[in-house]
Protein backbone atom coordinates (compact mmCIF):
# COMPACT_ATOMS: atom_id res chain seq x y z
CA UNK A 1 0.00 0.00 0.00
CA UNK A 2 1.66 3.33 -1.17
CA UNK A 3 1.87 6.18 1.42
CA UNK A 4 -0.52 8.78 1.22
CA UNK A 5 2.56 11.10 0.01
CA UNK A 6 3.22 8.67 -2.46
CA UNK A 7 -0.41 8.52 -3.55
CA UNK A 8 0.31 12.55 -3.74
CA UNK A 9 3.03 12.25 -5.64
CA UNK A 10 1.77 9.66 -8.27
CA UNK A 11 -1.16 12.07 -8.85
CA UNK A 12 0.66 15.58 -8.70
CA UNK A 13 3.09 13.35 -11.72
CA UNK A 14 -0.40 12.68 -13.81
CA UNK A 15 -1.91 15.84 -13.41
CA UNK A 16 0.29 18.85 -12.75
CA UNK A 17 -1.21 21.18 -10.18
CA UNK A 18 -3.81 18.84 -8.46
CA UNK A 19 -4.12 19.90 -4.87
CA UNK A 20 -4.59 17.34 -2.42
CA UNK A 21 -4.28 17.68 1.51
CA UNK A 22 -3.55 15.24 4.27
CA UNK A 23 -5.99 15.43 6.96
CA UNK A 24 -4.87 13.16 9.94
CA UNK A 25 -6.51 10.78 11.90
CA UNK A 26 -7.21 11.88 15.57
CA UNK A 27 -6.51 7.96 16.39
CA UNK A 28 -2.92 7.37 15.97
CA UNK A 29 -2.01 4.20 14.61
CA UNK A 30 -5.11 4.78 11.70
CA UNK A 31 -4.41 5.90 8.54
CA UNK A 32 -5.14 9.77 7.38
CA UNK A 33 -7.19 10.89 4.46
CA UNK A 34 -6.88 13.20 1.80
CA UNK A 35 -9.34 15.67 0.73
CA UNK A 36 -9.79 16.61 -2.78
CA UNK A 37 -10.22 19.75 -4.24
CA UNK A 38 -13.76 20.03 -5.20
CA UNK A 39 -13.17 21.23 -8.84
CA UNK A 40 -10.63 18.40 -9.52
CA UNK A 41 -12.21 15.40 -7.78
CA UNK A 42 -13.39 14.02 -11.07
CA UNK A 43 -9.79 13.73 -12.45
CA UNK A 44 -8.15 12.53 -9.55
CA UNK A 45 -10.30 9.80 -8.71
CA UNK A 46 -9.72 8.85 -12.21
CA UNK A 47 -6.32 8.67 -11.56
CA UNK A 48 -6.55 6.85 -8.41
CA UNK A 49 -8.40 4.33 -10.14
CA UNK A 50 -6.55 3.88 -13.24
CA UNK A 51 -2.62 4.73 -12.23
CA UNK A 52 -0.91 1.24 -13.02
CA UNK A 53 0.27 1.61 -9.20
CA UNK A 54 -2.36 2.58 -7.04
CA UNK A 55 -5.19 1.02 -9.22
CA UNK A 56 -8.23 1.79 -6.79
CA UNK A 57 -10.72 0.02 -8.79
CA UNK A 58 -13.25 -0.74 -6.14
CA UNK A 59 -15.15 2.09 -3.79
CA UNK A 60 -15.94 0.25 -0.89
CA UNK A 61 -17.93 2.70 1.25
CA UNK A 62 -19.05 6.39 0.55
CA UNK A 63 -20.67 7.95 3.75
CA UNK A 64 -21.78 11.84 4.55
CA UNK A 65 -20.28 13.65 7.83
CA UNK A 66 -22.15 16.35 8.89
CA UNK A 67 -20.19 18.90 10.84
CA UNK A 68 -22.12 22.17 11.97
CA UNK A 69 -21.20 25.42 12.84
CA UNK A 70 -19.53 25.64 15.91
CA UNK A 71 -19.25 28.45 18.78
CA UNK A 72 -16.39 28.64 20.47
CA UNK A 73 -16.32 30.77 23.87
CA UNK A 74 -13.04 32.38 24.22
CA UNK A 75 -11.99 34.89 27.15
CA UNK A 76 -10.23 37.51 26.17
CA UNK A 77 -9.00 40.24 27.96
CA UNK A 78 -10.23 44.11 26.96
CA UNK A 79 -9.01 47.66 27.88
CA UNK A 80 -12.24 49.58 29.07
CA UNK A 81 -12.86 52.89 30.47
CA UNK A 82 -14.92 52.36 33.52
CA UNK A 83 -15.64 55.26 35.27
CA UNK A 84 -13.42 56.91 33.68
CA UNK A 85 -10.08 54.70 34.30
CA UNK A 86 -8.84 52.56 32.13
CA UNK A 87 -9.04 48.79 33.22
CA UNK A 88 -8.18 45.83 32.01
CA UNK A 89 -11.48 43.49 32.18
CA UNK A 90 -11.98 40.02 30.76
CA UNK A 91 -14.87 39.61 28.71
CA UNK A 92 -16.24 36.55 26.73
CA UNK A 93 -16.45 36.51 23.10
CA UNK A 94 -18.41 34.17 20.84
CA UNK A 95 -16.43 32.89 17.87
CA UNK A 96 -17.78 31.07 15.02
CA UNK A 97 -16.62 28.35 13.04
CA UNK A 98 -18.47 28.01 9.59
CA UNK A 99 -19.62 24.05 9.20
CA UNK A 100 -19.47 22.22 6.62
CA UNK A 101 -20.80 18.47 5.03
CA UNK A 102 -18.22 16.05 4.14
CA UNK A 103 -18.56 12.85 1.49
CA UNK A 104 -15.84 10.28 2.70
CA UNK A 105 -14.93 7.58 0.36
CA UNK A 106 -13.06 4.68 1.16
CA UNK A 107 -10.94 3.00 -1.96
CA UNK A 108 -9.52 -0.43 -2.08
CA UNK A 109 -7.43 -2.18 -5.12
CA UNK A 110 -8.75 -5.40 -5.90
CA UNK A 111 -6.63 -5.78 -8.50
CA UNK A 112 -3.26 -5.56 -5.95
CA UNK A 113 -5.13 -6.14 -2.96
CA UNK A 114 -4.17 -2.90 -1.03
CA UNK A 115 -6.39 -0.14 0.94
CA UNK A 116 -8.06 1.38 2.42
CA UNK A 117 -7.33 4.94 0.49
CA UNK A 118 -9.82 7.40 2.50
CA UNK A 119 -10.90 10.94 0.40
CA UNK A 120 -12.98 13.40 1.70
CA UNK A 121 -14.93 15.84 -0.15
CA UNK A 122 -16.04 18.91 1.43
CA UNK A 123 -18.88 21.22 0.74
CA UNK A 124 -18.63 25.01 1.13
CA UNK A 125 -21.19 25.43 3.74
CA UNK A 126 -24.62 23.57 4.97
CA UNK A 127 -26.99 25.67 2.93
CA UNK A 128 -26.80 26.84 -0.63
CA UNK A 129 -23.23 25.70 -1.18
CA UNK A 130 -23.85 22.15 0.13
CA UNK A 131 -22.78 20.76 -3.72
CA UNK A 132 -20.42 18.50 -4.58
CA UNK A 133 -19.54 16.14 -7.27
CA UNK A 134 -20.29 13.03 -8.29
CA UNK A 135 -17.88 10.07 -8.07
CA UNK A 136 -20.36 7.69 -9.40
CA UNK A 137 -18.89 8.18 -12.97
CA UNK A 138 -15.76 6.80 -12.05
CA UNK A 139 -17.60 3.90 -9.82
CA UNK A 140 -20.94 2.75 -10.11
CA UNK A 141 -20.72 1.71 -6.32
CA UNK A 142 -21.44 4.86 -5.33
CA UNK A 143 -24.69 5.33 -7.36
CA UNK A 144 -26.47 4.56 -4.21
CA UNK A 145 -24.85 5.86 -2.09
CA UNK A 146 -24.84 8.71 -2.95
CA UNK A 147 -28.07 9.00 -3.17
CA UNK A 148 -28.18 8.32 0.38
CA UNK A 149 -26.33 10.81 1.42
CA UNK A 150 -28.26 13.35 -0.64
CA UNK A 151 -31.53 12.34 1.05
CA UNK A 152 -30.20 12.32 4.60
CA UNK A 153 -27.23 15.22 4.40
CA UNK A 154 -28.68 17.45 1.65
CA UNK A 155 -25.39 16.71 -0.11
CA UNK A 156 -26.01 17.54 -3.99
CA UNK A 157 -24.08 15.59 -6.23
CA UNK A 158 -23.35 17.62 -10.00
CA UNK A 159 -23.38 14.71 -12.47
CA UNK A 160 -25.31 11.93 -10.73
CA UNK A 161 -27.46 10.35 -13.50
CA UNK A 162 -30.34 9.84 -10.94
CA UNK A 163 -30.00 12.11 -7.71
CA UNK A 164 -33.41 10.86 -5.92
CA UNK A 165 -34.26 10.74 -2.44
CA UNK A 166 -33.93 6.41 -1.79
CA UNK A 167 -34.94 6.00 2.09
CA UNK A 168 -37.20 8.72 3.25
CA UNK A 169 -40.60 9.73 0.69
CA UNK A 170 -40.66 12.24 -1.98
CA UNK A 171 -41.79 15.13 -0.94
CA UNK A 172 -39.66 15.04 2.64
CA UNK A 173 -38.16 18.35 3.29
CA UNK A 174 -34.73 18.53 5.82
CA UNK A 175 -32.06 16.09 6.05
CA UNK A 176 -32.34 13.47 9.02
CA UNK A 177 -28.93 12.75 10.08
CA UNK A 178 -27.69 16.30 10.02
CA UNK A 179 -27.14 16.82 13.56
CA UNK A 180 -29.60 19.86 14.35
CA UNK A 181 -32.21 17.94 12.49
CA UNK A 182 -36.05 17.74 14.75
CA UNK A 183 -37.58 14.58 14.23
CA UNK A 184 -40.65 14.82 12.47
CA UNK A 185 -43.94 14.72 14.71
CA UNK A 186 -45.78 11.37 14.71
CA UNK A 187 -49.09 12.95 13.34
CA UNK A 188 -47.04 14.41 10.31
CA UNK A 189 -45.81 11.06 8.84
CA UNK A 190 -48.13 9.99 5.98
CA UNK B 1 -67.75 -23.25 -25.73
CA UNK B 2 -66.54 -19.60 -24.78
CA UNK B 3 -65.78 -17.24 -27.57
CA UNK B 4 -64.97 -13.72 -27.28
CA UNK B 5 -67.10 -11.29 -28.69
CA UNK B 6 -65.33 -9.35 -31.79
CA UNK B 7 -64.52 -6.61 -30.48
CA UNK B 8 -62.95 -8.08 -27.65
CA UNK B 9 -60.64 -10.17 -29.67
CA UNK B 10 -56.75 -10.19 -29.30
CA UNK B 11 -55.27 -7.22 -31.44
CA UNK B 12 -53.48 -8.08 -34.39
CA UNK B 13 -50.50 -6.56 -35.17
CA UNK B 14 -50.77 -3.02 -36.13
CA UNK B 15 -53.41 -2.80 -33.24
CA UNK B 16 -53.56 -0.71 -30.26
CA UNK B 17 -50.52 -2.94 -28.09
CA UNK B 18 -48.28 -2.63 -30.52
CA UNK B 19 -44.82 -0.92 -29.21
CA UNK B 20 -47.25 -0.55 -26.21
CA UNK B 21 -44.76 -0.94 -22.65
CA UNK B 22 -46.21 -1.95 -19.46
CA UNK B 23 -45.05 -0.98 -16.39
CA UNK B 24 -46.08 -3.13 -13.31
CA UNK B 25 -45.08 -2.56 -9.84
CA UNK B 26 -43.35 -5.49 -8.38
CA UNK B 27 -43.99 -5.47 -4.38
CA UNK B 28 -43.81 -3.90 -2.02
CA UNK B 29 -45.72 -7.46 -0.90
CA UNK B 30 -44.68 -9.48 -3.20
CA UNK B 31 -43.59 -12.78 -2.32
CA UNK B 32 -40.36 -12.65 -4.85
CA UNK B 33 -39.10 -9.88 -3.69
CA UNK B 34 -38.01 -11.37 0.03
CA UNK B 35 -39.26 -8.31 1.90
CA UNK B 36 -40.64 -5.19 1.57
CA UNK B 37 -38.52 -4.17 -1.49
CA UNK B 38 -40.27 -2.96 -4.82
CA UNK B 39 -39.14 -3.16 -8.30
CA UNK B 40 -41.08 -1.06 -10.85
CA UNK B 41 -40.94 -2.82 -14.14
CA UNK B 42 -41.21 -2.13 -17.54
CA UNK B 43 -42.09 -4.53 -19.88
CA UNK B 44 -42.45 -4.75 -23.58
CA UNK B 45 -44.45 -7.82 -24.01
CA UNK B 46 -42.67 -10.31 -21.06
CA UNK B 47 -39.32 -8.53 -21.78
CA UNK B 48 -37.69 -5.94 -18.97
CA UNK B 49 -37.02 -2.90 -20.55
CA UNK B 50 -36.29 -0.58 -17.37
CA UNK B 51 -35.91 -1.70 -14.12
CA UNK B 52 -35.88 0.54 -10.89
CA UNK B 53 -35.40 -0.40 -7.42
CA UNK B 54 -37.60 0.95 -5.12
CA UNK B 55 -36.27 1.02 -1.22
CA UNK B 56 -36.85 2.90 1.81
CA UNK B 57 -40.37 0.78 3.77
CA UNK B 58 -37.74 -0.63 6.39
CA UNK B 59 -36.31 2.48 7.08
CA UNK B 60 -35.79 3.65 10.70
CA UNK B 61 -32.55 4.92 10.47
CA UNK B 62 -30.48 2.91 12.40
CA UNK B 63 -27.47 5.06 12.10
CA UNK B 64 -29.21 7.98 13.75
CA UNK B 65 -30.12 5.78 16.43
CA UNK B 66 -26.73 4.29 17.02
CA UNK B 67 -25.40 8.26 17.22
CA UNK B 68 -27.81 8.79 20.41
CA UNK B 69 -26.72 5.83 22.18
CA UNK B 70 -23.83 4.41 23.61
CA UNK B 71 -21.36 2.30 21.69
CA UNK B 72 -22.83 -0.45 23.46
CA UNK B 73 -26.26 -0.15 22.85
CA UNK B 74 -25.67 -0.32 19.20
CA UNK B 75 -25.01 -3.95 19.57
CA UNK B 76 -28.48 -5.32 19.79
CA UNK B 77 -29.59 -2.72 16.98
CA UNK B 78 -26.69 -4.33 14.74
CA UNK B 79 -28.50 -7.63 15.16
CA UNK B 80 -31.41 -5.89 13.45
CA UNK B 81 -29.43 -5.01 9.90
CA UNK B 82 -29.36 -8.46 8.30
CA UNK B 83 -31.77 -9.92 10.40
CA UNK B 84 -31.21 -13.60 9.15
CA UNK B 85 -27.20 -13.18 9.96
CA UNK B 86 -27.41 -11.25 13.80
CA UNK B 87 -24.13 -13.02 14.49
CA UNK B 88 -21.89 -11.59 11.75
CA UNK B 89 -23.34 -8.38 12.14
CA UNK B 90 -22.32 -8.12 15.95
CA UNK B 91 -18.78 -9.15 14.74
CA UNK B 92 -18.29 -6.62 11.64
CA UNK B 93 -18.92 -3.96 14.69
CA UNK B 94 -17.46 -4.96 17.52
CA UNK B 95 -14.15 -5.29 15.32
CA UNK B 96 -14.33 -2.05 14.18
CA UNK B 97 -15.11 -0.70 17.86
CA UNK B 98 -12.01 -2.87 18.77
CA UNK B 99 -9.91 -1.86 16.03
CA UNK B 100 -10.62 2.19 17.60
CA UNK B 101 -9.85 0.86 20.80
CA UNK B 102 -7.03 -1.05 20.57
CA UNK B 103 -8.47 -3.85 22.59
CA UNK B 104 -7.13 -7.54 22.75
CA UNK B 105 -9.55 -10.43 21.75
CA UNK B 106 -8.73 -13.76 24.05
CA UNK B 107 -7.64 -17.20 21.64
CA UNK B 108 -10.63 -18.76 22.73
CA UNK B 109 -13.51 -15.85 21.99
CA UNK B 110 -11.69 -15.52 18.82
CA UNK B 111 -12.55 -19.29 17.35
CA UNK B 112 -16.32 -19.07 19.08
CA UNK B 113 -16.55 -15.78 16.54
CA UNK B 114 -15.36 -18.51 13.99
CA UNK B 115 -17.54 -20.92 14.88
CA UNK B 116 -21.23 -18.79 15.02
CA UNK B 117 -20.10 -16.94 11.79
CA UNK B 118 -19.07 -19.52 9.71
CA UNK B 119 -22.58 -21.78 10.65
CA UNK B 120 -24.26 -18.33 9.82
CA UNK B 121 -23.04 -18.44 6.61
CA UNK B 122 -23.85 -22.43 6.72
CA UNK B 123 -28.06 -21.45 7.13
CA UNK B 124 -27.33 -18.30 5.13
CA UNK B 125 -26.80 -19.99 1.74
CA UNK B 126 -28.68 -23.05 2.12
CA UNK B 127 -32.09 -20.53 2.94
CA UNK B 128 -30.93 -18.66 -0.79
CA UNK B 129 -31.01 -21.82 -2.24
CA UNK B 130 -33.83 -22.83 -1.14
CA UNK B 131 -35.06 -19.48 -1.68
CA UNK B 132 -33.94 -19.37 -5.00
CA UNK B 133 -35.29 -22.85 -6.14
CA UNK B 134 -38.98 -21.41 -4.42
CA UNK B 135 -38.75 -18.44 -6.76
CA UNK B 136 -38.23 -20.55 -9.50
CA UNK B 137 -41.22 -23.09 -8.91
CA UNK B 138 -39.65 -25.76 -6.44
CA UNK B 139 -42.20 -24.65 -4.45
CA UNK B 140 -41.64 -26.03 -0.51
CA UNK B 141 -39.73 -28.84 -0.27
CA UNK B 142 -35.68 -27.21 -1.08
CA UNK B 143 -36.57 -24.69 1.31
CA UNK B 144 -37.90 -26.72 4.02
CA UNK B 145 -35.01 -28.88 3.78
CA UNK B 146 -32.35 -25.98 4.29
CA UNK B 147 -34.86 -24.84 6.76
CA UNK B 148 -34.83 -27.80 9.04
CA UNK B 149 -30.92 -27.88 8.94
CA UNK B 150 -30.75 -23.93 9.90
CA UNK B 151 -33.27 -24.79 12.79
CA UNK B 152 -30.42 -26.82 14.13
CA UNK B 153 -28.03 -24.19 14.27
CA UNK B 154 -30.43 -21.95 15.43
CA UNK B 155 -31.32 -24.03 17.90
CA UNK B 156 -27.44 -24.38 19.24
CA UNK B 157 -27.67 -20.22 19.13
CA UNK B 158 -30.55 -20.66 21.25
CA UNK B 159 -28.61 -22.69 24.03
CA UNK B 160 -25.81 -20.33 23.96
CA UNK B 161 -27.24 -16.93 23.25
CA UNK B 162 -30.88 -17.51 24.53
CA UNK B 163 -32.44 -16.02 21.35
CA UNK B 164 -32.54 -18.13 18.20
CA UNK B 165 -32.04 -15.10 15.87
CA UNK B 166 -31.36 -11.99 17.52
CA UNK B 167 -28.61 -12.82 19.28
CA UNK B 168 -26.29 -10.35 20.30
CA UNK B 169 -23.91 -12.16 21.66
CA UNK B 170 -20.39 -10.47 20.68
CA UNK B 171 -18.89 -7.82 23.05
CA UNK B 172 -15.89 -5.59 22.68
CA UNK B 173 -12.89 -7.56 23.12
CA UNK B 174 -14.87 -11.16 23.22
CA UNK B 175 -18.09 -12.80 23.92
CA UNK B 176 -20.67 -12.16 26.28
CA UNK B 177 -20.45 -15.86 27.96
CA UNK B 178 -18.79 -19.05 27.24
CA UNK B 179 -20.20 -21.87 26.02
CA UNK B 180 -22.58 -24.13 27.69
CA UNK B 181 -21.62 -27.70 28.87
CA UNK B 182 -22.28 -30.06 25.49
CA UNK B 183 -22.26 -27.08 22.75
CA UNK B 184 -19.10 -27.89 21.89
CA UNK B 185 -19.98 -31.76 21.46
CA UNK B 186 -23.24 -30.49 19.95
CA UNK B 187 -21.67 -28.65 17.55
CA UNK B 188 -19.14 -31.09 16.30
CA UNK B 189 -22.50 -33.38 15.84
CA UNK B 190 -23.96 -31.12 14.00
CA UNK B 191 -20.95 -30.26 11.54
CA UNK B 192 -21.05 -34.28 10.90
CA UNK B 193 -24.37 -34.44 10.03
CA UNK B 194 -24.65 -31.42 7.59
CA UNK B 195 -21.97 -32.92 4.76
CA UNK B 196 -24.84 -35.93 4.30
CA UNK B 197 -27.60 -33.26 4.08
CA UNK B 198 -25.62 -31.34 1.50
CA UNK B 199 -24.82 -34.00 -0.30
CA UNK B 200 -28.41 -34.83 -0.52
CA UNK B 201 -29.46 -31.55 -1.60
CA UNK B 202 -26.94 -31.42 -4.56
CA UNK B 203 -27.83 -35.11 -5.57
CA UNK B 204 -31.72 -33.66 -6.13
CA UNK B 205 -30.93 -30.44 -7.43
CA UNK B 206 -27.01 -29.47 -9.37
CA UNK B 207 -27.56 -31.18 -11.88
CA UNK B 208 -31.72 -30.91 -12.09
CA UNK B 209 -32.89 -29.80 -15.53
CA UNK B 210 -34.86 -27.56 -14.88
CA UNK B 211 -32.55 -25.44 -12.58
CA UNK B 212 -30.06 -25.54 -15.29
CA UNK B 213 -32.02 -24.26 -17.87
CA UNK B 214 -33.40 -21.24 -15.78
CA UNK B 215 -30.62 -20.55 -14.34
CA UNK B 216 -27.86 -21.03 -17.33
CA UNK B 217 -27.14 -17.92 -18.80
CA UNK B 218 -29.59 -15.78 -17.38
CA UNK B 219 -28.29 -12.02 -15.64
CA UNK B 220 -24.63 -12.66 -16.86
CA UNK B 221 -22.57 -9.38 -13.98
CA UNK B 222 -19.71 -8.99 -16.49
CA UNK B 223 -16.31 -8.86 -14.05
CA UNK B 224 -15.29 -5.20 -14.60
CA UNK B 225 -19.06 -3.86 -13.90
CA UNK B 226 -18.66 -6.14 -10.96
CA UNK B 227 -16.09 -4.66 -9.62
CA UNK B 228 -17.15 -0.99 -10.77
CA UNK B 229 -20.24 -1.31 -9.13
CA UNK B 230 -18.51 -2.62 -5.77
CA UNK B 231 -20.55 -6.01 -6.08
CA UNK B 232 -19.11 -8.15 -3.20
CA UNK B 233 -19.48 -11.61 -1.37
CA UNK B 234 -20.23 -14.51 -3.78
CA UNK B 235 -21.95 -12.72 -6.25
CA UNK B 236 -18.44 -11.07 -7.13
CA UNK B 237 -16.81 -14.39 -6.42
CA UNK B 238 -19.07 -15.69 -9.49
CA UNK B 239 -17.69 -13.47 -12.09
CA UNK B 240 -14.50 -14.38 -10.99
CA UNK B 241 -13.09 -11.82 -8.88
CA UNK B 242 -10.98 -13.32 -6.39
CA UNK B 243 -11.95 -11.14 -3.81
CA UNK B 244 -13.00 -12.74 0.10
CA UNK B 245 -12.18 -10.63 3.17
CA UNK B 246 -11.44 -13.73 4.62
CA UNK B 247 -8.50 -14.24 2.70
CA UNK B 248 -7.13 -10.41 1.96
CA UNK B 249 -7.96 -8.94 5.63
CA UNK B 250 -7.15 -11.97 7.36
CA UNK B 251 -9.38 -10.71 10.26
CA UNK B 252 -9.59 -12.09 13.66
CA UNK B 253 -7.80 -15.27 13.17
CA UNK B 254 -8.33 -16.16 9.46
CA UNK B 255 -5.47 -16.92 8.27
CA UNK B 256 -5.21 -20.13 10.68
CA UNK B 257 -7.73 -22.32 8.41
CA UNK B 258 -7.19 -23.87 6.09
CA UNK B 259 -10.21 -23.40 2.98
CA UNK B 260 -10.03 -22.67 -1.02
CA UNK B 261 -11.91 -19.71 -2.48
CA UNK B 262 -14.39 -20.88 -5.10
CA UNK B 263 -14.80 -18.78 -7.99
CA UNK B 264 -17.20 -18.47 -10.77
CA UNK B 265 -16.29 -18.34 -14.69
CA UNK B 266 -19.61 -17.22 -16.26
CA UNK B 267 -21.34 -14.88 -13.73
CA UNK B 268 -24.48 -16.47 -14.71
CA UNK B 269 -27.48 -17.48 -11.49
CA UNK B 270 -26.42 -20.92 -12.07
CA UNK B 271 -22.56 -19.96 -10.56
CA UNK B 272 -24.11 -17.48 -8.23
CA UNK B 273 -26.27 -20.63 -7.05
CA UNK B 274 -23.16 -23.07 -7.11
CA UNK B 275 -21.25 -20.53 -4.97
CA UNK B 276 -22.80 -20.66 -1.86
CA UNK B 277 -23.08 -24.47 -2.29
CA UNK B 278 -19.35 -24.89 -2.96
CA UNK B 279 -18.77 -22.20 -0.15
CA UNK B 280 -20.86 -24.22 2.33
CA UNK B 281 -18.40 -26.74 1.77
CA UNK B 282 -15.15 -24.57 2.74
CA UNK B 283 -17.60 -23.64 5.81
CA UNK B 284 -17.34 -26.46 6.98
CA UNK B 285 -13.57 -27.30 6.77
CA UNK B 286 -13.13 -24.35 8.54
CA UNK B 287 -15.56 -25.45 11.01
CA UNK B 288 -14.08 -29.15 11.60
CA UNK B 289 -10.52 -27.13 12.29
CA UNK B 290 -12.10 -24.49 14.53
CA UNK B 291 -14.24 -27.18 16.59
CA UNK B 292 -11.18 -29.45 16.54
CA UNK B 293 -8.48 -26.84 18.03
CA UNK B 294 -10.61 -24.24 20.23
CA UNK B 295 -8.94 -23.75 23.37
CA UNK B 296 -10.04 -23.62 26.85
CA UNK B 297 -9.61 -19.93 28.79
CA UNK B 298 -11.43 -16.85 29.15
CA UNK B 299 -14.02 -15.63 26.28
CA UNK B 300 -13.66 -12.01 27.96
CA UNK B 301 -10.52 -9.65 27.39
CA UNK B 302 -10.23 -8.50 31.44
CA UNK B 303 -9.37 -5.17 30.52
CA UNK B 304 -12.58 -4.65 28.22
CA UNK B 305 -14.94 -1.98 29.00
CA UNK B 306 -18.34 -2.42 27.87
CA UNK B 307 -19.95 0.61 29.41
CA UNK B 308 -18.96 4.38 29.08
CA UNK B 309 -16.77 3.56 26.65
CA UNK B 310 -14.75 6.65 25.32
CA UNK B 311 -12.72 6.08 22.24
CA UNK B 312 -9.91 8.33 21.42
CA UNK B 313 -11.40 11.01 18.76
CA UNK B 314 -10.36 9.72 15.52
CA UNK B 315 -12.11 7.73 12.85
CA UNK B 316 -12.15 3.75 11.75
CA UNK B 317 -13.30 1.76 9.27
CA UNK B 318 -14.00 -2.29 10.06
CA UNK B 319 -15.14 -4.94 7.46
CA UNK B 320 -15.84 -8.40 7.37
CA UNK B 321 -17.07 -10.77 4.99
CA UNK B 322 -20.45 -11.46 6.16
CA UNK B 323 -22.33 -14.01 3.88
CA UNK B 324 -23.63 -11.38 1.79
CA UNK B 325 -20.33 -9.18 1.08
CA UNK B 326 -18.88 -6.62 2.69
CA UNK B 327 -20.35 -5.49 6.36
CA UNK B 328 -18.59 -2.49 7.07
CA UNK B 329 -18.69 0.02 9.53
CA UNK B 330 -17.36 3.48 9.72
CA UNK B 331 -17.54 5.26 13.25
CA UNK B 332 -15.93 8.95 14.10
CA UNK B 333 -15.80 9.18 17.64
CA UNK B 334 -14.92 12.75 19.09
CA UNK B 335 -13.86 11.28 22.21
CA UNK B 336 -17.52 11.31 23.57
CA UNK B 337 -19.75 8.27 25.40
CA UNK B 338 -21.64 7.52 21.96
CA UNK B 339 -19.99 7.80 18.33
CA UNK B 340 -20.18 11.17 16.45
CA UNK B 341 -21.08 9.37 13.18
CA UNK B 342 -22.08 5.28 12.63
CA UNK B 343 -22.05 4.62 9.49
CA UNK B 344 -23.09 1.17 7.95
CA UNK B 345 -21.75 -0.15 4.81
CA UNK B 346 -24.57 -2.70 3.76
CA UNK B 347 -23.80 -4.93 0.82
CA UNK B 348 -27.55 -6.00 0.36
CA UNK B 349 -27.84 -2.49 -0.93
CA UNK B 350 -24.64 -2.05 -2.99
CA UNK B 351 -25.31 -5.05 -4.75
CA UNK B 352 -28.55 -4.35 -5.62
CA UNK B 353 -27.00 -1.26 -7.90
CA UNK B 354 -26.22 -3.95 -10.99
CA UNK B 355 -30.04 -5.40 -10.75
CA UNK B 356 -31.60 -3.73 -13.55
CA UNK B 357 -27.97 -4.34 -15.41
CA UNK B 358 -28.74 -8.17 -14.70
CA UNK B 359 -32.29 -8.07 -15.54
CA UNK B 360 -32.26 -6.19 -19.38
CA UNK B 361 -33.40 -8.40 -22.00
CA UNK B 362 -34.80 -11.31 -20.29
CA UNK B 363 -37.85 -11.86 -18.91
CA UNK B 364 -39.74 -10.75 -16.06
CA UNK B 365 -39.61 -14.74 -14.38
CA UNK B 366 -36.22 -14.39 -15.15
CA UNK B 367 -35.98 -10.92 -12.84
CA UNK B 368 -37.40 -12.67 -9.85
CA UNK B 369 -34.46 -15.27 -10.09
CA UNK B 370 -32.01 -12.67 -11.00
CA UNK B 371 -33.42 -10.64 -7.71
CA UNK B 372 -33.31 -14.04 -5.71
CA UNK B 373 -29.77 -14.68 -6.60
CA UNK B 374 -28.46 -11.48 -5.15
CA UNK B 375 -29.43 -12.10 -1.98
CA UNK B 376 -30.73 -9.22 -0.23
CA UNK B 377 -32.29 -8.94 2.94
CA UNK B 378 -34.27 -5.35 3.44
CA UNK B 379 -33.68 -4.84 6.99
CA UNK B 380 -30.38 -3.56 5.53
CA UNK B 381 -31.01 -2.49 2.75
CA UNK B 382 -33.57 0.31 3.98
CA UNK B 383 -31.89 0.18 8.00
Amino acid sequence: MPTLEQVIARVANALPGASLQIVPNGNPGHPGSLLLDNGQAGAVARILRDDPELRFDYASNASGVDWPEKTAKEKVNVKKIVDGVEKEIEETVERKTGGYLEAVYHLYSMALGHGPLIIRLRTANRGDGAVLPSLTPVWRSCEFQEREIFDLFGVTFTGHPDLRRILMWDGFVDYPMRKDYVPVAEEARP
Amino acid sequence: MITLAPDLETPTRGGFAENDLLEVAMGPHHPSTHGVFRMNVVLDGETVVKLTPVFGYLHRNHEKIAEKNSYLAAIPYTDRLDYICSMTNNWAYVLTVEKMTGLAVPERAEYIRVIVAEMTRLYNHACLAGFLLQDMGALGTPMMYAFREREKILDLFESLTGSRMMCNYLRFGGCRCDLPDGWLEQAIQLTANYAPFLEHFEAFLNENEILRARCEGVGVLPRELAINAGVTGPGLRASGVNYDLRKVDHYGIYNRFKFRVPLGQRGDVLDRYMMRILEMHESLAILGQALRDIPAGPVMDAKAKLRNLRPKAGEVYGRIESPKGELGFYLISDGGPAPYRFRVRPPSLVNLTVLEDMCLGHTLADAVIILGSVDIVLGEVDR
